[in-house]
């Protein structure tokens, strides 16, 4: 509860504090005390000590796996302040209201995480999405990115119809919008609205962590928003999503196997192939890593997939090895001029140690042992291979993985072994302190996962 | 504690490299830190540490896995070639320089590391990590310092070997599954039960991983461009160790692990070996490229060790365990004679060079040498793997030996051709400024023309050394 209120409360903290400060640049300060006061707020939570501690009939639940999980979310956001705070302020005028909607996106993420009632994740759901509309289409001068966020909005609010109706379908089946009434066998007359609501619901959470085949808005927004949001949609808020999506079916739907599994495959294989293949087709790295974030998403749908204990610590640290390595390249490529490849040619030469943090971003998103990637793979696969069916699925993402290697090094190639001038980016040393940190978590998660998963355990 | 060593040294010793600022310094130190390991082998050997051939440590309990180094007879082995390999390598290839040497030399450590693990690696999920661990560097190795065609090459035995790695990872985490202690250690792994079916299409899992980074035909491709692309030290590195690797994996975990569907498809795997065999024996034929004819010879080379694995009998396996060595060592001598005549003349075409053997007699014994060891001349070390291997198919089937067996008269063509091309007939106005070999290029070569002859006549100690894993793994058919 403290995460929800005080990322709401620091929301209207932040807009209230940009008609006092006149700087500019004090915003990125403001929302970096919000967030820490965010993480001691949440550790508080992870220790039972709330603010409020009412559940509201049962509507929300406290498990630890959903705050460890926010603990991820909000270390990724203090990253990303540190990393790409300077860049919120040259998007526009109005930093501190930026980062108002991101601190309400993420009470929106807190109510997603621990939600034990429809209602709960539909607002949520929205909450974190009304923000990203604005985001998307905040450079206002720009006219693909307003597109972009019309676009968004448009097709966003469509999926959230899909969803009411698939709420309104379970509630149909089973009169409750309570998880652990949805658990309860419906009536036999029942069972096919039953059916119908889970393939709605699955369809709009599809659509927001941009699953095959309700992908098609990701690139073109995932372009069209400034940079520097789409690094904190395509990371912090994707995995927001996912927790939701997989605290859905494994609370409620779990024990139903069958049908709707079937479909999550399907959905899943369908994600990875048009994730993977469409990305090796793109001249700019933006929107690569668009591709490659739905790709991405293709993994963590294993999660939801298979669901088991293996599964949740999967997303867990896929969570955390994802969001950290997008993150770090985003906030080089924001510096960047260039988007596409051939703008990384030569970079190792004049900026070796960027070269080398994106080197080991890069290589977490493909997966090569040694950094967080390859545990976050490796433990999303093997939840599927525990389940003991499926296993034609597990092999195509493996391939796949391997597809996503051709893009990934397409970059450290041009970085290490193409001859290229190499851009001039303004970087400062606790930029990159700041950027090896990422570089030394990514591989510390590497070689030593427990370090995250064993809090799964303590506390 | 041996076993740690031999990977922490040059993972330690690697890292430290990249810090190193100059070249001269950077190679001494890299000399010294492999012989170092070499140092800790031979000791080991020659004290009959058997306590320093393993070591455990905690690492990822909660998923069962633990740092597990064990060495038996055929990994003893080939750390001891790896250990030796590493000096010689640096000290043949002393003259060359490349650019930004620091991290050269640290990734050829870091590879040594990797490589080393995976002899070791008595844990399913550490042996992947290891596997995956060697890969890296050298894909950093070939891409940097390699040819002009390097990205590209590179790339394509980047993913290659990525592919089947991946593959591998599915068909052990299925085992996982299996073991009753939910653990990857090597003995869990081998105690799974599995039926028929499971066995045979998770055997094709692991062995198209291990087919790839052998390899065997048809998945050979990528290997004659990128001996030919990278740069000759990364070149040794491949065909003396990492294809080592392959074999090892087989004889390690493929063999124990599935043993029925190793006999389900023994004809499979022979066969392909076999055509493998003449296929890269005839296309060695026709090279002009010195470097493109070794690597085609080497796949011959391997394709027998590949087959041998499989016929399961003594002799075939007695053979291959001997072969991984003695191959290592004399592909790792004609990769030194190769580098030494290229950075003379800056070329390795046969039809540029010739008559060398009146410039550099002392550079033509010494080649000689290697390469009627490498046609498997008796007295040679290769010889004796080779008998073994060939009786050993001839047990299994006459006639898989005796198509096989053409790829003997073969390599005795290419090689004998390649001598009188390179070393007799006459001058040219390129080889005319050529001089002969210092002490320096003599001593490591040296080293090899004697581990040939040792083994050539002297096989014992080898045998006595794997007679464990050739127990391990008759016993596992009966």
């Amino acid at each position: 509860m403290n995460l929800i209120l005080i990322s709401a409360i620091w929301g209207i903290v932040m807009m209230f504090s940009g008609l006092f400060l006149k700087s500019k640049s004090s915003a990125k300060t403001v929302a970096l005390i919000g967030s820490i006061a965010l993480l001691i707020g949440n550790f508080f939570d992870l220790s039972g000590k709330m603010i409020i501690d009412s559940n509201f009939n049962g509507m929300l639940q406290y498990e630890r796996f959903g705050l460890l999980f926010l603990t991820v979310l909000i270390l990724a956001l203090i990253m990303y302040i540190l990393l790409s705070g300077k860049e919120v302020e040259a998007v526009g005028n109005h930093p501190f209201e930026y980062f108002a909607l991101i601190f309400f996106v993420m009470s929106g993420a807190g109510l997603v995480a621990l939600f034990n009632n429809l209602l709960i994740l539909f607002i949520g759901i929205e909450i974190i999405s009304i923000p990203l509309y604005i985001l998307t289409g905040s450079d206002k001068r720009n006219l693909k990115s307003n597109e972009a966020a019309l676009k968004y909005f448009l097709m966003g609010s469509f999926s959230t119809g899909i969803m009411l109706m698939g709420i309104a379908f379970l509630y149909g089946a089973t009169g409750s919008f309570q998880l652990e009434q949805l658990m309860m066998q419906p009536q036999e007359d029942y069972k096919v609205f039953m059916l119908i609501g889970i393939v709605m619901i699955m369809v709009a959470l599809a659509f927001k962590v941009s699953a095959a085949p309700f992908h098609f808005w990701t690139p073109d927004v995932y372009d069209g928003a400034p940079t520097v949001f789409t690094s904190f949609m395509a990371t912090i808020v994707k995995a927001a999503v996912f927790i939701g999506f997989l605290n859905l079916f494994a609370n409620a739907f779990g024990n139903k196997t069958g049908n709707w599994q079937m479909t999550v495959a399907i959905i899943t294989a369908l994600t990875l192939f048009i994730g993977n293949i469409t990305a090796v087709y793109q001249q700019s790295v933006k929107r690569m890593l668009a591709y490659s974030s739905i790709a991405q998403a293709g993994f963590m749908m294993f999660s939801v997939f298979a669901i088991n204990d293996m599964a949740k610590q999967g997303l867990l640290l896929y969570a955390a090895a994802y969001c950290f390595a997008t993150i770090g390249i985003f906030a080089v490529l924001v510096k960047m001029k260039d988007y596409t490849f051939d703008g990384f040619n030569g970079l190792a030469k004049k900026q070796p140690l960027v070269a080398l943090v994106l080197t080991v971003c890069l290589l977490s998103l493909a997966g090569i042992p040694l950094t967080a990637g390859f545990f976050a793979k490796y433990f999303v696969l093997a939840a599927a291979v525990k389940t003991g069916t499926y296993l034609w699925l597990v092999i195509f993402a493996v391939v796949m993985a391997a597809v996503s290697v051709y893009y990934y090094f397409r970059i450290i190639q041009a970085m290490y072994f193409k001859e290229g001038e190499g851009q001039e980016m303004a970087i400062t040393t606790p930029f990159k302190a700041l950027l090896l940190t990422v570089a030394a978590v990514v591989i510390l998660l590497g070689v030593y996962p427990s370090l995250l998963l064993n809090w799964l355990t303590f506390f | 504690m041996t076993a740690l060593l031999l990977i922490l040294v040059p993972l330690i010793g690697g890292l430290v490299t990249f810090f190193v600022k100059q070249e001269s310094q950077v190679k001494l130190w890299s000399f010294v830190v492999s012989l170092v390991t070499l140092v800790a082998m031979s000791v080991n050997l020659l004290m009959h540490d058997e306590a320093g051939r393993s070591f455990t440590a905690e690492w990822l309990p909660m998923l069962g896995s633990s740092f597990a180094l064990q060495m038996d007879g055929a990994s003893t082995l080939l750390c001891f070639l790896t250990a030796l390999c590493y000096p010689i390598i640096f000290a043949s290839t002393w003259k060359s320089s490349y650019a930004s040497p620091n991290s050269f030399y640290g990734l050829m450590l870091l590879a040594q590391a990797g490589i080393t693990g995976v002899f070791l690696a008595a844990d399913g999920l550490l042996f992947y990590f290891f596997w995956e661990l060697a890969l890296i560097p050298v894909y950093f190795l070939c891409s940097k310092w390699g040819g002009e065609k390097r990205i590209a090459v590179t790339f394509k035995f980047f993913i290659y070997t990525f592919i089947g790695s991946l593959l591998m990872l599915v068909g052990l985490l299925y085992m996982y599954y299996q073991t009753a202690d939910a653990s990857f250690s090597m003995q869990s792994l081998y105690a799974v039960k599995l039926s028929a079916e499971q066995q045979s299409w998770l055997f094709w899992l692991f062995f198209i991983a291990f087919a790839v980074k052998m390899p065997v035909f048809p998945f050979h491709t990528w290997q004659p461009d990128t001996y030919e692309q990278s740069p000759t030290a990364v070149t040794m590195v491949l065909s003396a160790l990492m294809v080592k690797m392959g074999l090892f994996a087989v004889i390690r975990w493929l063999l124990p692990l599935f043993p029925d569907a190793a006999v389900q498809y023994d004809n499979v795997v022979i066969g392909l070996s076999v055509i493998g065999m003449i296929y890269a024996s005839v296309l060695a034929m026709q090279q002009d490229d010195i470097k493109r004819l070794i690597a085609y010879s080497s796949i011959a080379h391997i394709g027998l060790m590949a087959a041998a694995l499989f016929v399961n009998n003594e002799s075939g396996l007695q053979g291959a365990m001997i072969q991984l060595f003695s191959h290592g060592v004399n592909v790792l001598g004609m990769w030194i004679v190769i580098e030494l005549i290229e950075r003379r003349f800056g070329t390795r075409k046969m039809s540029e060079l010739g008559g060398l053997a009146q410039k550099a007699p002392g550079l033509t014994i010494l080649l000689v040498i290697v390469a009627l060891a490498n046609v498997a001349l008796p007295l040679t070390n290769a010889f004796i793997g080779e008998f073994l291997m060939f009786n050993g198919l001839f047990k299994f089937n006459v006639w898989y030996a005796a198509v096989g067996g053409l790829s003997i008269i073969l390599s005795a063509i290419y090689t004998l051709r390649m001598i009188q091309k390179v070393f007799y007939g006459n001058e040219n106005t390129l080889t005319a400024t050529g001089e002969d070999i210092n002490w320096f290029e003599k001593a490591s070569l040296a080293v090899i023309v004697v581990a040939i002859f040792v083994m050539g006549v002297y096989p014992k100690p080898v045998f006595e050394l794997t007679t464990d894993t050739v127990t391990l793994i008759l016993g596992v058919f009966k």
